[in-house]
């Protein structure tokens, strides 16, 4: 476009100018070929995920300022704030909040050393490596509810291995609590390790051995060249980790069903939105907890620099 | 350093050996508790033993001639099969375009995506249920296929993305300097070289919707497309069953075993992957 603005220099022959102009075409043609690319690859999924969810997502949010329930529906008004005022000054929320952070932020903290742990065993082990890789990816391969239920019938009173004669722990608060976060991570242990060992197998071994030869232990091998060359991945693991626990529902429903205060937010929208049909008060919640996820989300990706695919480019 | 290891070969293989024990017995224990509950007979049912001495298949015969079970087995196989392949298909080129790809409204589509990772699919359950009776898909394969494929791509994409970033681009540059497109450089080169994190995802997707019990507990009323882990809340009412903590146990066995089949499919080539030196080469 500006080949038409250039005037022929003294010194620049006409041939020297036309293939400039060519060059530039062709660069420009290849950005919007990539550009063009670009978007096709990524249609498909956007077209999915739009149809799917941004409908829903909307009716949630609508119905979270609506006195909506299906016990009652001609009397389906715009209300405001109000479910939401409900919610934030109710004691039930505030302690399934609790109970919900507790199980996420102890969860994950043992979620990873646990899952670093194994992927390391997974990734340097000298003997049996298939097995071990195999087996220990069995919790992750159970389905929630079917793990829920070996802990449960495992700490039932009569029937389980684990119960005493006279203790019944799924009845207590704390005890259930600790049995719903042995759950939860004896369950998710293998889905850190997957991903921490994937971020494992990319550490140069050349590195770590010139690490050793200037005299570097196993342990600061680890701290000072493997944790920094997996942070991306410990960051990607940890977020999807958190995101996920903080949404925790069927091991809680299985174990507990949210008797003796052991409730989580996801279990208390469901008893509003499925057992109460309080449709109202039930999306309320479900944007509540969105909302405390987005937020946690926010602090991974600016705050610890997790990163979040395509948000620096590519490189 | 080297010298001492080679000296403790053998010292060294016990010690992986006893590290390997921990991690079968974390893996397994809780396992070989629901199998043996599930061959546990009524009288053996209240000892509150760890293995059974008299194992018998009752529970297993009960749930077998049960159709709603074998029914659901199948329609668990093919929905999470078939919403697999379709979300590893389209998660994969959405995540090579973000991870390496110059275009407008990328980070528009990574932040949609991590907006329906998030969400409380809770809230979502009521809406779905309108639109899919409304389009007419309610109770059918598709109905638990399409919002299957839509949570399992934040997954697919997130991950991969992360896995396409560690390639060896340069590779890509070379073969476009050799004249390749940009989808002949993605398919002969890049494809081969990203195998590892496809499987890899493919596992992690797929466990994900042989997971899900909320949708398919919601989205399904008769045996058409009920899936297992949806039929296995109905034992709990124990009007089908006699014996719902045996006829659990057993359907939770049941549940179990192909997903070990696919993960040790799958397995082999993951490590195969990892350790070929493809991604390092």
């Amino acid at each position: 476009m500006s080949a038409t603005t250039t005037q022929p220099g003294p010194g620049r022959s006409e041939a020297e100018d036309e293939a400039a102009r060519i060059a530039r075409q062709r660069h420009n043609e290849g950005i919007r070929a990539e550009r063009r690319f670009g978007l096709m690859l990524c249609a498909p999924a956007v077209i999915v995920m739009a149809a799917v969810t941004a409908y829903p997502i909307a009716y949630a949010v609508y119905l979270s300022f609506m006195r909506a329930d299906l016990r009652n529906p001609s009397d389906r008004e715009f209300v405001g704030l109000d479910n939401y005022i409900t919610i934030l000054s109710s004691p039930y929320w505030w302690n399934a909040f609790f109970v919900t952070s507790f199980i996420t932020v102890v969860g994950a903290a043992l979620q990873l050393v646990l899952g670093m742990a194994l992927a390391i065993v997974m990734h340097r082990t000298i003997v049996g490596r298939g097995l071990v890789r195999t087996s220990a990816l069995v919790p992750y391969a159970i389905v929630t509810v079917v793990a829920a239920f070996s802990w449960r019938f495992a700490w039932s009173q009569g029937i389980g291995w684990l119960a005493g004669p006279d203790s019944a722990p799924l009845t207590e608060r704390w005890p259930s609590l600790f049995i719903i976060l042995l759950s939860e991570v004896w369950k998710t242990i293998p889905f850190m390790a997957l991903l921490l060992m994937a971020g494992l197998a990319l550490v140069p071994e050349d590195l770590l051995k010139a690490a050793s030869m200037d005299g570097a232990n196993a342990w600061q091998r680890f701290i000072k060249v493997t944790v920094p060359l997996m942070k991306p991945a410990i960051l990607v693991a940890l977020l999807f980790r958190v995101m996920d626990s903080f949404r925790i529902f069927d091991n809680i429903f299985v174990l507990t069903s949210g008797a003796n205060d052991t409730s989580s937010v996801s279990v208390l929208a469901y008893n509003n939105l499925i057992r109460g049909l309080n449709l109202g008060i039930g999306s309320a919640m479900a944007v509540l907890i969105f909302l405390t996820i987005a937020i946690v989300a926010f602090v991974f990706i600016k705050g610890f620099g997790t990163a979040a695919p395509g948000a620096d480019g590519g490189r | 350093m080297a010298a001492t290891n080679t000296l403790e070969t053998p010292r060294r293989k016990l010690y992986w050996g006893a590290v390997n024990a921990v991690v079968l017995i974390y893996a397994f224990v809780p396992v070989i508790w629901i199998v043996s509950l599930s061959l546990k007979s009524d009288g053996e049912l209240n000892n509150g033993r760890y293995m059974t001495t008299s194992p018998t298949f009752e529970a297993y015969q009960q749930i077998f001639s049960n159709d709603d079970f074998t029914r659901a087995l199948i329609n668990s196989i093919g929905i999470c099969l078939i919403s697999t392949f379709l979300a590893l298909l389209i998660g994969t080129s959405a995540a090579y375009a973000i991870a390496r790809l110059q275009f407008p409204g990328k980070k528009a589509i990574v932040g949609a995506s991590l907006l329906v990772a998030m969400f409380p699919q809770i809230a979502l359950v009521t809406p779905l249920f309108s639109i899919t009776v409304a389009i007419g898909i309610f109770d059918t394969w598709l109905g638990l296929i399409i919002p299957y494929i839509t949570f399992a791509l934040p997954l697919a994409i997130y991950t991969l993305s992360a896995f396409f970033r560690e390639i060896p681009w340069e590779l890509e540059k070379a073969a476009k300097m050799d004249g390749a497109t940009p989808y002949q450089a993605f398919r002969k080169v890049i494809a081969p070289l990203a195998m590892p994190g496809v499987f890899t995802t493919a596992i992690l997707v797929f466990i994900n919707c042989w997971n899900d019990f909320l949708f398919a507990l919601s989205l399904t009323t008769s045996t058409d497309a009920r899936t297992v882990p949806a039929a296995l809340s109905y034992f709990q009412g124990a009007t089908t069953f006699e014996k719902p903590t045996q006829a659990i146990a057993a359907a939770a066995v049941i549940i179990t075993i192909p997903i070990v089949i696919f993960v040790l499919f799958f397995q082999r080539r993951i490590v195969a992957g990892l350790t070929s030196g493809a991604v390092k080469g």
